[in-house]
Parts: structure tokens; sequence; C-alpha cells
């Protein structure tokens, strides 16, 4: 071995060293966000399986721990995150589009842009304080799902709006000037090539912001949630023409988690095995809406090279 | 020297300005009718720059500014005059780009897309149409069974003559090449460079390149820029042979570039 060759044995065997520490850190990370995350969940399903049944999901609250359901808070939790989705999605990707493919860039858009972030970083119970002022008592919205969804639609705009400019930015120039070559309009451009190809990473910031939404406490305390709801809202259709009723958007609701934290609020500990049960629900959905990212997300991809 | 011919456009005292940078200067070019006309310089002569004046490519990104004017033929229009949409001039005069660059769709929305752009719906028009441009690109035999097919599953000199088919199917009056084979193997190279010669009878054709022998192989005149000047033009043959500046012989030659 000449001298040179030795030379390069050496620091690359002091590479491979030094790869395969970081490799072993970043498994022991992993392994410890795993071990975390497991132990919550088990945590919640041992405490609760006895309680999770049909019955339990087709049940209004009681008095009785066994006899108490979350009919009610799920119902609420899907029609607040409808109303959410109906809400942020357009607004948010609208104001994505905007800010990175129209606006000019200057004093004004850096302002705009600072904004968003800074409202990022608001907490959640301030928005809840805003909406108690702005939606509940100001536009005479009530203590309704309407009040909520707003509320939390507020809340996460500013995360659609940030994986909207994110997802648009990473389309490349390419693609971009294909289409422009060919004579299209900036919004043809955005259209037809740029936001099918942002969809995944849109869908991914949108489906991210809902499952925070699903799971906030704070806000809809202050707007304003039951904690004891015996009824569901009206149904969203119906028999006869038009066929759609709008009054559950009125209604007043409850969420999971206020549930939750009706629940292990109680000095009871029955029902705070109710509580376990409800977050495991909670959960579920929550993992289940990510399900829902992924295969939108793959079968986008999939699509564009099929 | 005789330069007597037809020009489709007019170059006339063309500097582009980017920031506080002038990337042209001066540029007077006449660029003839239905022949193929080739840029060449160094790398970052602004060869590029004046092919993507010819279609206000530029207007896309802040802080570029023309002065001058580039005449389109017949009409004389001015595309580079603030009045005139950039969109008009992109209708006029299409572009192929160094990298293909198809859209992540099938083959026949990839040809479709400029007539769709301008508002044509009728299927059994688009599906002409798209049948012509892939004749025209000499793509037609290889694609014709898979158009619904996504244009990614075309290999990479295939996918070039998409992005040419892509651009004939608005027939527009002028095509400009941006290194179209500086991506491709040489059998591929061959192939564009054959098509970039049959398209002359169609259009005029400007042809941005680092291949010297490319230029030589396709082109009837030939431009030499260098640091954003227009040095040299005339007949590729006679440039090539006697270059009548010491600068375009030194590039010619390979003393430098």
């Amino acid at each position: 071995m000449n001298p040179q060759a030795h030379v390069h044995h050496r620091i690359l065997h002091g590479e491979h060293r030094r790869d395969a520490v970081f490799a072993l850190v970043g498994l022991l990370v992993m392994l410890v966000i795993m071990w975390v995350l497991a132990a919550l969940f088990v945590r919640l399903v041992v405490d609760g399986a006895g309680h999770l049944d049909l019955a339990f999901l087709l049940s209004y609250p009681s008095r009785h721990a066994d006899q108490a359901g979350i009919l009610a808070a799920w119902v609420g939790s899907i029609l607040v995150l409808l109303v959410t989705a109906f809400a942020a999605v357009p607004l948010g990707v609208a104001a994505g589009i905007y800010l990175e493919e129209y606006a000019q860039r200057g004093r004004w858009s850096s302002m705009l842009e600072i904004s968003i972030g800074n409202l990022a970083g608001v907490p959640s119970i301030v928005y809840g304080l805003l909406a108690l002022g702005l939606l509940v008592q100001g536009m005479h919205l009530g203590q309704s799902i309407l009040s909520a969804g707003l509320t939390l639609a507020m809340l996460i705009l500013p995360m659609v709006i940030v994986s909207t400019r994110e997802a648009l930015r990473s389309v490349s120039v390419d693609l971009r000037e294909a289409s422009l070559a060919l004579g299209a309009s900036r919004w043809q451009t955005v259209w037809h090539h740029v936001l099918p190809q942002a969809m995944p990473g849109i869908l991914t910031g949108v489906i991210l912001g809902l499952s925070r939404a699903i799971g906030e406490t704070a806000p809809v305390i202050v707007i304003g949630a039951l904690s004891f709801l015996s009824f569901l809202p009206a149904a969203p259709i119906s028999a006869t023409p038009p066929f759609v009723n709008l009054d559950w958007l009125y209604s007043p609701f409850t969420v999971l988690p206020i549930q939750v934290f009706h629940w292990i609020s109680r000095p009871n500990p029955d029902f705070h095995a109710n509580a376990a049960a409800a977050g495991v629900v909670l959960v579920v959905l929550n993992l289940a809406m990510n399900a829902v990212a992924l295969f939108i997300r793959q079968r986008a991809r999939r699509r564009q090279f099929g | 020297m005789d330069l007597t011919f037809d020009a489709k456009a007019e170059v006339r005292d063309l500097s582009f300005h980017y920031g506080s940078v002038v990337a042209l200067k001066h540029i007077d070019l006449r660029v003839a009718s239905h022949e193929v006309t080739a840029l060449i310089g160094p790398s970052g002569c602004g060869k590029t720059t004046l092919l993507r004046c010819f279609n206000r490519m530029h207007d896309l990104y802040p802080g570029s500014r023309y002065e001058g004017a580039i005449r389109l033929q017949p009409d004389g229009t001015d595309l580079l005059d603030p009045a005139i949409d950039p969109i008009e001039a992109r209708l006029r005069i299409g572009m192929v780009f160094q990298k293909p660059n198809p859209f992540p769709k099938s083959i026949f929305d990839n040809v479709a897309f400029g007539l769709r752009v301008q508002g044509e719906k009728r299927s059994a028009i688009l599906a002409e149409r798209v049948e012509q441009a892939l004749r025209a690109a000499a793509l037609w035999n290889e694609v014709k069974d898979r158009l619904h097919a996504s244009a990614l599953t075309l290999s990479g000199g295939q996918q070039q003559r998409l992005c040419i088919a892509r651009s004939l199917a608005t027939e527009p009056e002028m095509l400009l090449f941006d290194e179209p084979t500086s991506a491709l193997d040489p059998a591929a190279t061959a192939s564009i460079e054959e098509l970039i010669t049959a398209l002359k009878q169609r259009m005029t054709v400007l042809l941005v390149t680092h291949n010297m022998q490319q230029a030589g192989r396709v082109s009837k005149y030939t431009a030499f820029l260098h640091a954003g000047e227009l040095i040299e033009f005339g007949e590729t043959d006679q440039m090539f042979t006697r270059p009548q500046k010491k600068q375009t012989e030194n590039y010619i030659t390979g003393r430098f570039g």
C-alpha cells in the first residue's frame, strides 16, 4: 500500500465510523419517539378499552359513567371540522396562490408574510377570545357549530397558507416556463400545471391543520362549547326540497376534547376511563385523517407517472 | 459579403438590463425568414438572453428591462413594445428548452395544451391537430398507440420531440430553440437536428447552441455573441471558414470559450 492510499484508507475509515455513529444516534432518537407515542396510546387503550364499544359511540352523556357515551361529541367534532375545512381551505389556498404567484415582491408582501408567520404563533386561546368578541357576540353567530368552525378556521389559516406557498414554490421553473411559453396566462399555468403538482403538498398541509383543529380545546371552551349535550344538531340533509338544511350550523355543540376534559375533571374514576376511551377515539380519528392524506398523496404520485 | 434576405424578425439596437447588470448591448440582427439562424458564443455571452427576448420570457422575472425593438415581419409589430401582451408574442413565437420539459400529463394532453389554452374545445379538431403536430415532429409512429400514456414514460429524445410537437401544434411563425440537444445522446441529437432542418419549410428557426458542429450542420446564418455584444453575423459557411473578426476566429478555432 503506498503512503497516499494509506492516508485515504485512514480518512475513509474515520468517515465510515462517523456515519455509523450518526445512524445509531438517529435510530435511538426514533426509538425514543416511537416509545413515547406507543406508551401514550397503549395507556389510553388500557384505561379506556373497557368502555369502548358501539354503545359508547352511540350514547349521549349521562350521570352514570357506564351509560355515558360520546355521540354528541364526535358528531360535533366532525361537523365543526367540516365548517373549518370549508372556510379555511379555499381562503388559505387562495391566499397562498396570491402571495406566491401574483403578489409583487416588496414591502407590502413582506409585511403580509411576517403577519402570517406571527398569526401562526398566536396562542389558540387568543383566537378563542377574538372569536368570542367577533363571531359570537359581534356577528351574533352564537355559541354554535358555525362559530366554532370559523374559530378553528382562523387558527389553521396560517398553516394552510404557509404549506400552500411551500408546495407552490417547490414546483419547477421548467414546468411554469413550458406552459407560459405556449401562450398560457398566469392563471392557466397555475390552474393546469402548478396546482396539480402542488396538490399533494397542499393536502398534507390542510390535513395537518385539520388534525390540529380537531384536538383544540381552549378556543372552543372560550366560545362556549357545552360539556353536557344530549341531542344532535338538525340533520344536514332533508327529505323535502331544498334537501339541504343549514340549521345545524347554528346548533349548540360539543366536541371530543371538551368531552374528555369534562370527564377527566370529575372525581369519579369511572369517568376517567370514559375520558381515556374518548381519547382513543380522538387519536384514531386523527390517524385516520393522516391515512387519508397519505392515500391521496400516493395516488397523486401514481397518476403522474402512471 | 452579400446578406440580402427576407427578414422574419429585425432586432434593432436592443439592450437588455437585468437589475443593474447589462446583459445585452445594442444588438442589431436580422433573422432570415424560413431559415435556421444559429446564435453561438461562450457561456454567459448573452445568447440565451437574446433568445428569450423574442418571446418576452424575461417579463416573468422582476428587474428586467428592454431597450430597442424586435420587429416581427410582415406586420412590423414591435415585440418589446410594453403595449404588446407577452402572451401575443408567445402565441406567434414558440420555444423549445434546453432540458426536455414535458408536462406530467398524457402525450395527447401535452400537445393539445397550446390549443386548449387558445380555447379550442372540439375534440375532433384537437385530435387532428395533435396528430399533425406529432407527425411534423417525427414522433407520430412511435406514440400513436399510446397517446394517453404519460409523457414521462418517453425517452429523453422522444420527450424533446414531444416538446417540439407541443410548440408546433399552435402553428407559430417562428420557433426558438435553446440548446435543445445539450441533454441528449448523439442519436437523439441527430434526430432533433434533422427535425430542425425540416422545420424551416414551415417557419423561421432561431437556435442557440454551444456546439459549433451543430451550428455548421443545421444553420444557414450564424451570429456570434461575446460579452453581451454581437461581434459578427454572416453565412454560417463563411463564418466558419473565413471569420472577419479576430474574436470570432479565436472562438471558432477553440482558443477560448
